[in-house]
């Protein structure tokens, strides 16, 4: 294999392995959050906020898979 | 086949394209976009603001209730009126900007005019905002800057400090370093989230576009438009709870 397609196949790699972990914590994070609006309605604004932020770092992990995989096909 | 399948193959170029030269500035299409939408923006503000009226109409009422409704949800979050009055300007206009240029991503004209190279590359003259990594991490330094100073403006230098170096203990110390951490990576995150999801609908579309071109490419196109929506919101909304978290003090 020469250096080119093991670079694609990394970069390919990096980012479909990379995001099974925060699709999982996104998926997570949004089920409870439904479910703790589901209890207690009037709190939506505050579990939203919440949850928005948790989204953002789980997100983040993604993103950073991501940032590898340009890294790796760029550099 | 070979040669037919690279004659064939889809043209996607990570960088903007560089359209001209502006008193010795390099002019790029996102960056032509970016003025598009910003004459488009102020446009609406003009026509607003001289059709003001004390009995208003359809879009004066649609502005009124959209903004008021935006403000709103800032003071229930940010639990301060008058934080929230001096925030709302920034926050809308981030939103109002970048949702605007995600709308008009696919009005016929953006991303079909343009020219060829002698290559047989093509160069359009306008192209989606948001695909270029520069626009975006623009916009995320000026939030990453407005939300140091709004935490440091409003808890001191020496309380915001206190949140990333804290020797109070060692457990307290190794938190306020992976605070500092999460901090700077934000500027990564947040900029590669808003230009991947925008690129990532730009190439999807090609790509369909490339294998069924006729009715396909449609409904792909009004979920993208979702999608800016969604970007822009999600973008507007971070900003709104990281200025909360800024000015919420360590404990």
């Amino acid at each position: 294999m020469d250096i080119e397609s093991a670079k694609i196949l990394g970069m390919a790699l990096a980012v479909g392995l990379g995001v099974i972990g925060p699709g999982i914590g996104i998926g997570l994070i949004v089920a409870k959050a439904v479910e703790a609006i589901g209890r207690n309605p009037e709190a939506a604004g505050k579990v939203q906020a919440t949850m928005f932020i948790g989204i953002a770092f789980t997100e983040a992990l993604a993103i950073f898979a991501l940032v590898i995989g340009f890294i790796l096909k760029f550099a | 086949m070979r040669a037919i399948m690279a004659e064939e193959s889809i043209h996607i170029s990570l960088s903007a394209e560089q359209i001209g030269t502006f008193f010795g500035v390099p002019v790029t299409n996102t960056m032509l976009m970016s003025f598009v939408v910003f004459a488009l923006l102020a446009t609406l503000a003009f026509f607003v603001r001289k059709n003001l009226a004390l009995i208003p109409g359809r879009l004066q009422t649609l502005i009124e209730t959209l903004f008021v409704g935006i403000l709103d949800y800032m003071t229930e979050t940010l639990e301060d009126a008058k934080l929230a009055r001096k925030l709302f300007p920034l926050i809308l206009t981030i939103f109002l900007f970048i949702f605007t240029a995600n709308i008009i991503e696919f009005t016929p004209g953006i991303g079909s005019i343009g020219w060829t190279h002698e290559g047989g590359e093509f160069t359009p003259l306008l192209r989606s905002m948001n695909t270029d990594l520069n626009t975006t991490l623009a916009l995320t330094i000026i939030v990453f800057v407005v939300i140091e100073v709004v935490g440091v403006a409003t808890l001191g230098f020496l309380r915001y400090g206190k949140k990333f170096v804290n020797v109070s203990s060692a457990l307290g110390f190794l938190v306020g370093i992976i605070e500092l951490f999460s901090e700077v990576a934000r500027l990564i995150s947040y900029s590669f989230r808003l230009f991947g999801n925008i690129f990532a609908g730009e190439v999807m579309i090609l790509v369909i576009q490339h294998f069924v071109p006729m009715v396909l490419p449609v409904p792909i196109m009004a979920f993208e438009v979702f999608v800016g929506f969604m970007q822009a919101a999600i973008f507007s909304l971070l900003t709104l709870f990281f200025v909360k978290m800024a000015i919420t003090e360590a404990h």
